[in-house]
C-alpha cells in the first residue's frame, strides 16, 4: 500500500473513481433490490423507508 | 470523458479523502449541482410497473459545509404476487378491501391486480466540518404513500487521517414507519374471507422501528486504486409482516383445500413474520483505474436471524470512448430461504408460529445485465441512459409439479442528466 501524495491524486479525483460515481444509478438499484430481495443495505445508512418490502 | 466535479454525499467524503483542491472539483461555490433522473421498471406477464422521476440538488456552502436535497416520486401500477402458488385449478381470492374478488386461471401465478400506489420521498443531508479532518453529516428522510408513511433521521461521523489516504466513518440511522393496509391489518394466520362476508382484521394500522449502524473504512491503496469496507448492523422491531401476502392451505392432493373450510373461510391464510429482525452485512468495494477505463466491483455478504444469508456481486466496467463511455454491468445475487418460509401449508398440520410463502424470502437468485452510455456536454454537464434485464429464479425444492414459483423477469431503463445551475 502506497502513501499517495495530494499531487498524485489526479486519477482518484475523477468522478468515475468515486465509490458511487452515479448517485441515481446507485439509488435506483438499491430501491429495486430492496423491494425484490430479502437483503438490503451495506453501503450507508439513512436512505429512508418504503412500504415495498 | 470525465466531468471536472465531484458530487453527492459520498463525493463529499471522498473529496476530502483525496485532498483535491476545491477549485479543481467544483466549477463554483455559488453553483447548485443538479441531477435529474427517471426510472422505468416493468415486469413481464402484467406484473409490477414503476415510473420514478427524481431530482437531486447539492451545494457547497463554504468552509466544507454542504447541503444535499433529494425528491423522488414513485408511481406503481400492475399486479403483484399475493403469495399463493399456481395450481391446476382456478383460484378465487378476495381483494384486500374485502369487497370484491379476482380469479387466477389454472397454471397462472396468483396476483392481486388491485395494486396501485404513488410514493413521494424527500430527503436532506447537511454536512458540517468539525475541523480540518473531521466532519459530520446529518440527514432527514420522509416518505408517504397510500398505505405507508416513513420518517427517519441519521448521523454519520467521518474522520480522515494518514495524509487523507484513509477515512473512517461511523453512522447511525433511526426510522419510524407506519403501515395502514387497505382493509386493515389482517389477523396473523387467519383465513382470507369470501368477499362480503367480513374480514379477519386486528386493527387499522401498525408500526415498526428500524435502527441501523454502520462502521466503515475507505482506503487509498495506490494512485489508481481505492477500497472500501463496511460493517452494517440493523435492528428492526414491530410489524414486519406483509399484510397483503397469503399462504395456500392444500389438501392431500396438493390442491387448495376449499371444501375443508366453511362459513366464508377460504383455503388461504394471512402470513405472519417474527416481530423482530437483526440483519448484518459486510460490504467490500474496490475502484481501480486502468490506463483509461475504470473497474468498479463490490461484494456483500449478508446474514440475519431469520436464517437468511446472501451473497451479492456487482461488477461495472467503464470503457471510455472519446467524450462518452460505455459501461456494461453484471450483478448476481444468491439468497438462502428464511427459516419460516413455506411453499404452502398442509391441511391438518398444526399452524406454525410464523410462516410466509412470499417468494422474496425463498431460496433464489437474481441476475441482472445492463449497459449504460454516458456522454459529456460541455465542461460541466452529462447525460446518460442505462438499459438492463433482470431475472429472478426461485429454487422451490421438491414441490408438486405445476405449483412451482415462476421466474420474475423485468426490464430496467433509467436516464439521467446532470448539470450546474
Amino acid at each position: 500500500m502506497d502513501t499517495v501524495k495530494p499531487w498524485d491524486k489526479d486519477l482518484l479525483a475523477k468522478q468515475s473513481m468515486q465509490p458511487v460515481p452515479d448517485f441515481f444509478e446507485n439509488f435506483y438499484d438499491e430501491h429495486i433490490y430492496f423491494s425484490k430481495e430479502a437483503s438490503s443495505g451495506g453501503q450507508s445508512v439513512g436512505g429512508g423507508g418504503c412500504g415495498c418490502n | 470523458m470525465q466531468l471536472k466535479y465531484i458530487k453527492k454525499e459520498l463525493g463529499v467524503a471522498t473529496c476530502a479523502l483525496l485532498q483535491v483542491p476545491a477549485a479543481a472539483v467544483h466549477s463554483s461555490d455559488a453553483d447548485w449541482d443538479i441531477d435529474t433522473a427517471v426510472l422505468f421498471y416493468s415486469e413481464s406477464d402484467n406484473g409490477v410497473s414503476a415510473f420514478e422521476p427524481a431530482i437531486y440538488a447539492g451545494k457547497d456552502l463554504g468552509d466544507g459545509e454542504r447541503i444535499d436535497l433529494r425528491l423522488v416520486v414513485d408511481v406503481l401500477t400492475g399486479a403483484t404476487p399475493n403469495g399463493a402458488h399456481p395450481s391446476s385449478v382456478a383460484q378465487t381470492f378476495t381483494t384486500p378491501s374485502g369487497g370484491s374478488t379476482y380469479t387466477t386461471q389454472p397454471g397462472e401465478t396468483p396476483r392481486d391486480d388491485s395494486f396501485k400506489d404513488t410514493r413521494v420521498a424527500a430527503g436532506v443531508d447537511w454536512t458540517l466540518p468539525l475541523n480540518r479532518l473531521q466532519r459530520i453529516k446529518l440527514g432527514l428522510n420522509g416518505s408517504t404513500e397510500y398505505d405507508y408513511q416513513s420518517l427517519g433521521i441519521s448521523a454519520t461521523y467521518l474522520q480522515d487521517f494518514n495524509n487523507r489516504n484513509t477515512t473512517l466513518s461511523a453512522g447511525l440511522a433511526f426510522n419510524n414507519d407506519t403501515i395502514s393496509p387497505v382493509g386493515g391489518v389482517p389477523t396473523p394466520l387467519s383465513n382470507m374471507r369470501e368477499a362480503g362476508t367480513g374480514t379477519n382484521r386486528v386493527g387499522g394500522d401498525d408500526t415498526k422501528t428500524l435502527t441501523d449502524f454502520i462502521l466503515g473504512i475507505t482506503q487509498v491503496m495506490s494512485r489508481k486504486t481505492l477500497v472500501q469496507l463496511n460493517y452494517s448492523l440493523g435492528m428492526y422491531d414491530g410489524y414486519l409482516t406483509d399484510p397483503y401476502k397469503i399462504i395456500t392451505v392444500v389438501d392431500q392432493n396438493g390442491l387448495p383445500a376449499t371444501s375443508a373450510f366453511t362459513n366464508g373461510d377460504l383455503p388461504y391464510i394471512y402470513e405472519k413474520r417474527p416481530d423482530s429482525r437483526q440483519i448484518n452485512s459486510l460490504y467490500f468495494k474496490t475502484v481501480h483505474h486502468l490506463t483509461r477505463d475504470v473497474i468498479n466491483f463490490s461484494y456483500r455478504y449478508f446474514w440475519d436471524d431469520w436464517g437468511i444469508t446472501s451473497n451479492t456481486f456487482d461488477l461495472k466496467y467503464r470503457y471510455e470512448i472519446g467524450r462518452g463511455y460505455l459501461q456494461p454491468q453484471v450483478r448476481y445475487y444468491l439468497q438462502d430461504a428464511a427459516d419460516f418460509y413455506v411453499h404452502n401449508l398442509k391441511l391438518g398440520d398444526p399452524l406454525p408460529e410464523t410462516a410466509s410463502s412470499d417468494y422474496r424470502l425463498a431460496k433464489m437468485t437474481t441476475t441482472t445485465l445492463s449497459l449504460k452510455y454516458g456522454h459529456a456536454v460541455g465542461e460541466n454537464s452529462e447525460w446518460s441512459i442505462r438499459a438492463g434485464f433482470m431475472n429472478q429464479s426461485v429454487d422451490d425444492g421438491d414441490v408438486l409439479a405445476g405449483t412451482e414459483t415462476p421466474d420474475t423477469d423485468a426490464i430496467i431503463v433509467n436516464a439521467g442528466y446532470s448539470f450546474f445551475w
